[in-house]
């Protein structure tokens, strides 16, 4: 009697209907793919806002938008929408979710409800967002113009309208989400690894969202309570900001970079980890020097909390205050240059097969050292004071965010997409579309650092006649990095229209995680009984 | 097509550059297809572009480095040429030298890099004090010992003359004596703005309630163009600054003119008083 009821609810829970599967899910692979479609719509959302920036800059003087300020209010929703709304919920929302247990052979999350609050405060937070683009913000505009660092006084005093207000609370609910979804990552990996699973036996992706969730939980309470800050500000007469009235506008950038700071590690620390699993994969080789890679990303993140104000050179602050964050800056090259070399050892002596998520992972690891390289450039105060608020600054960061965490991110779909939903991608379409990204954001960022030199200032709606070539160049390669990402989604309904099953595990000798033990797709409950690692 | 008639001149426009080299390139201001610097007028421009000269070497090195390695491992260790992956995880001396050689490179790196910043705070003896206040959306330049003051606007496309540049030209220039120092008072009114001249090495914040400051000495004569650095808003785009560097005779000449005019002026409201 007992067992029948017991496999009757086993059967339930196997056909919840449309609702309790995607609206109340607490399954991990669910919410999972929640947020890969979140991401999937914020990467739309995000690309289009880029291609509006694009066409604009394709030439001198104003053709796309009538009034300047629509321009910035493109530039921020963009950097908003691609941090919290696509990068963030695809590496930790997605991939995490999906992974995580998988790889330490957990049943699930540890708080699967917390879990499906996760993702709707950050499914309402993009909701506000949105919102915020169409309701009045800047005098005349509708939208948020400060740019994503939002700097006051210009997000308080220069900017009347609700449009701030809205960002602020959808910054507030996506950080509470990350927040739980940080303990919810810390709490299943400290306590639900399966028998065997030691800490340094964890496969790297797990300890990249390990290094991530501290960092999340440690940076984005200096945001909320930041943002709070903006918030009385603009609505309640307070002045935290405000210098006529005792505050102090350098404050918030103090706050928001030792949040912002952190953040970029947390867009990318993830990639770190998928670009590891699959090196190692497709070198069928285990990773070289799997402890210095784990505690570099450990070194990564803690430096990575003390380096803020390299942000603020040009701000004003003292020149001994600019000398230590020089140094401390450049500290974090040498655990990133473990990880490059690291993986290079560990397809040294491999037997390397270029499948898809590989050819990603590659173009991750160079173009991520032009960023890494770059970075360091822009360490040192005395040089960045030509740079600051350049476009070198803009090729910079999308080098390592737009080349490197987006790269990771590609590679990850490739490379877990047959295990998550089953089906094979198609391989010439997967390369169409990592060739057309890879030449088309190299045309689009790597011009942008002469742009940058010659003294190109970033977030302009118009520019000096002498800018128009590289900015040409740039405006076609990002064209065709978005044909590139049309092609990507034109793969995914091919390979669901296509049916051609994965099995089990697609690639071989070299996929050693535990992911691959499991079925394609993994069963609703992924592991009947606890495996067992040696 | 006109996007490959817009490439053909493109090129066409690089390889001109190319032949011609700096020579095309214009004084103070941005040039098509330009790769690196502005030319350097300033002694603290000049450091900037050898340190940057000197970085972008090593991390080219850097880069290439990896790129080789990368072409090596995929050409050596691809599945067709080796077959057999080895099972190699640990190399310690290999992973001591990575750490380590990172560092010295740093060390290299870091000792000019001090030089360079503590050489751009090591404020000389003021020539001259000028103030630039940035507003919404344009620059206010006050020479307090002259008793000087005025605005400093862009002049819309439809009114520059042959030859100035769009986006760049102000309708007055702030007007500054060849080698000499001159100290630079950074305000805001409103919103966070920044003062920047690429050719002179210099870029500083103007921050609501603060008085920051920076200096240059310009050691050519003309006219050097910066654009505003910090977004502060629509026109962020559209407030240039201008500087006039001219000999120290024409500078008195220009300060004794000013003055007068400025006199003139409140002699005018004076009397309509």
């Amino acid at each position: 009697m007992a067992h029948s009821a017991h496999a009757e609810a086993a059967y339930h829970d196997e056909h919840p209907s449309f609702v309790r599967r995607w609206l109340f899910s607490t399954n991990h692979k669910d919410i999972g793919t929640l947020y890969l479609i979140l991401a999937m719509i914020g990467g739309i959302v995000g690309g289009l806002l880029s291609m509006g920036m694009r066409a604009e800059l394709m030439e001198p003087g104003m053709q796309i938008f009538g009034n300047p300020e629509m321009f910035n209010v493109f530039v921020t929703a963009h950097g908003l929408i691609m941090v919290f709304f696509m990068v963030m919920p695809a590496t930790m929302g997605g991939f995490g979710n999906w992974m995580v247990p998988l790889m330490i052979g957990a049943p699930d999350m540890a708080f699967p409800r917390l879990n499906n609050i996760s993702f709707w405060l950050v499914a309402a937070a993009f909701t506000l967002l949105i919102t915020s683009l169409f309701v009045p913000g800047p005098p005349g505009t509708n939208g948020v113009g400060g740019g994503w660092t939002m700097y006051a006084p210009l997000s308080t005093k220069g900017t009347p309208g609700p449009a701030v207000d809205f960002a602020i609370l959808a910054l507030h609910l996506a950080g509470a989400s990350s927040i739980l979804g940080a303990i919810n990552f810390i709490t299943t990996i400290f306590n639900m690894r399966a028998p065997g699973m030691t800490l340094h036996k964890m496969p790297l992706f797990v300890w990249s969202v390990l290094v991530t969730a501290f960092l999340l939980l440690l940076s984005l309470p200096v945001l909320a309570g930041a943002i709070t800050m903006l918030l009385t500000d603009r609505n309640f007469g307070t002045a935290f900001f405000d210098s006529a009235h005792g505050g102090d506008p350098l404050l918030w950038q103090h706050l928001f970079w030792f949040f912002g700071h952190p953040e970029v590690y947390i867009l990318i620390i993830p990639g770190f980890g998928m670009v590891s699993q699959i090196v190692s994969t497709f070198s069928r080789k285990p990773v070289f020097g799997y402890l210095g890679m784990a505690y570099a990303m450990v070194a990564i993140g803690v430096i990575g909390f003390v380096v803020w104000a390299h942000h603020m050179y040009a701000a004003g602050i003292n020149v001994n205050t600019q000398a230590y964050f020089v140094f401390a800056t450049m500290v974090i090259a040498v655990p990133t240059g473990v990880k490059i070399f690291s993986w290079i050892a560990t397809m040294w002596g491999g037997s390397l097969s270029f499948r898809a998520p590989m050819l990603w992972a590659l173009g991750f690891i160079f173009l991520f050292t032009i960023g890494g390289v770059t970075g360091v450039v822009l360490a040192n105060a005395g040089v960045d004071r030509s740079m600051h608020d350049t476009y070198y600054v803009v090729a910079h960061f999308h080098y390592v965010l737009s080349l490197g965490a987006v790269f990771s991110i590609f590679g990850a779909w490739y490379y877990w997409s047959p295990k998550m939903t089953g089906y094979m991608y198609s391989e010439p379409l997967a390369k169409v579309h990592f060739w057309l990204m890879f030449i088309g954001a190299n045309l689009a960022f790597f011009p942008q650092h002469f742009l940058g030199l010659a003294g190109m200032p970033r977030r302009y709606a118009d520019y000096p006649d002498a800018f128009a070539g590289w900015n040409f160049v740039s405006s076609i390669g990002s064209y065709m990095a978005f044909a590139g990402f049309l092609v990507f989604l034109f793969g995914i309904a091919q390979m669901f229209a296509r049916k051609v099953p994965a099995g089990a595990n697609p690639w071989g000798a070299g996929a050693t995680t535990l992911e691959w033990t499991l079925p394609s797709p993994p069963p609703v409950h992924s592991y009947e009984t606890l495996p067992r690692i040696k | 097509m006109a996007i490959f008639d817009r490439l053909k001149t493109a090129f066409g426009a690089a390889a001109m550059l190319a032949l011609c080299g700096p020579a095309y390139a214009l004084e103070g201001q941005p040039a098509p297809w330009q790769l690196g610097f502005q030319p350097a007028a300033s002694p603290i421009m000049h450091q900037i572009e050898s340190f940057h000269t000197y970085v972008t070497i090593i991390i080219t090195l850097i880069a290439l480095f990896v790129l080789g390695l990368l072409v090596y491992v995929m050409a050596r260790f691809n599945e067709k040429r080796n077959p057999e992956p080895s099972r190699t995880t640990h190399n310690t001396a290999l992973e001591i030298a990575w750490t380590v050689l990172p560092v010295l490179i740093l060390v290299a790196i870091a000792i000019p890099s001090f030089r360079l910043l503590f050489a751009q705070y090591d404020f000389p003896k003021a020539d001259l004090t000028i103030t630039a206040t940035g507003s919404q959306w344009y620059w206010t330049y006050e020479y307090p010992d002259h008793g000087i003051t005025f605005d400093s606007i862009m002049v819309p496309e439809a009114d520059l003359k042959e030859g100035q540049p769009r986006l760049l030209t102000v309708d007055r220039e702030v007007v500054v004596p060849v080698n000499k120092n001159v100290i630079v008072g950074v305000k805001a009114n409103d919103v966070i703005h920044d003062w920047a001249v690429p050719a002179f090495g210099v870029k500083l914040d103007a921050v609501p309630g603060r008085l920051q400051t920076t200096w240059f000495r310009a050691e050519r004569e003309g006219i050097f163009y910066g654009q505003c650095s910090e977004l502060c808003g629509r026109n962020h785009a559209f407030m240039p600054i201008a500087v006039r560097v001219v000999s120290e005779a024409e500078f008195a000449d220009w300060l004794a003119k000013t003055k007068a005019s400025a006199a003139g002026n409140d002699a005018s409201k004076m009397a309509r008083w």
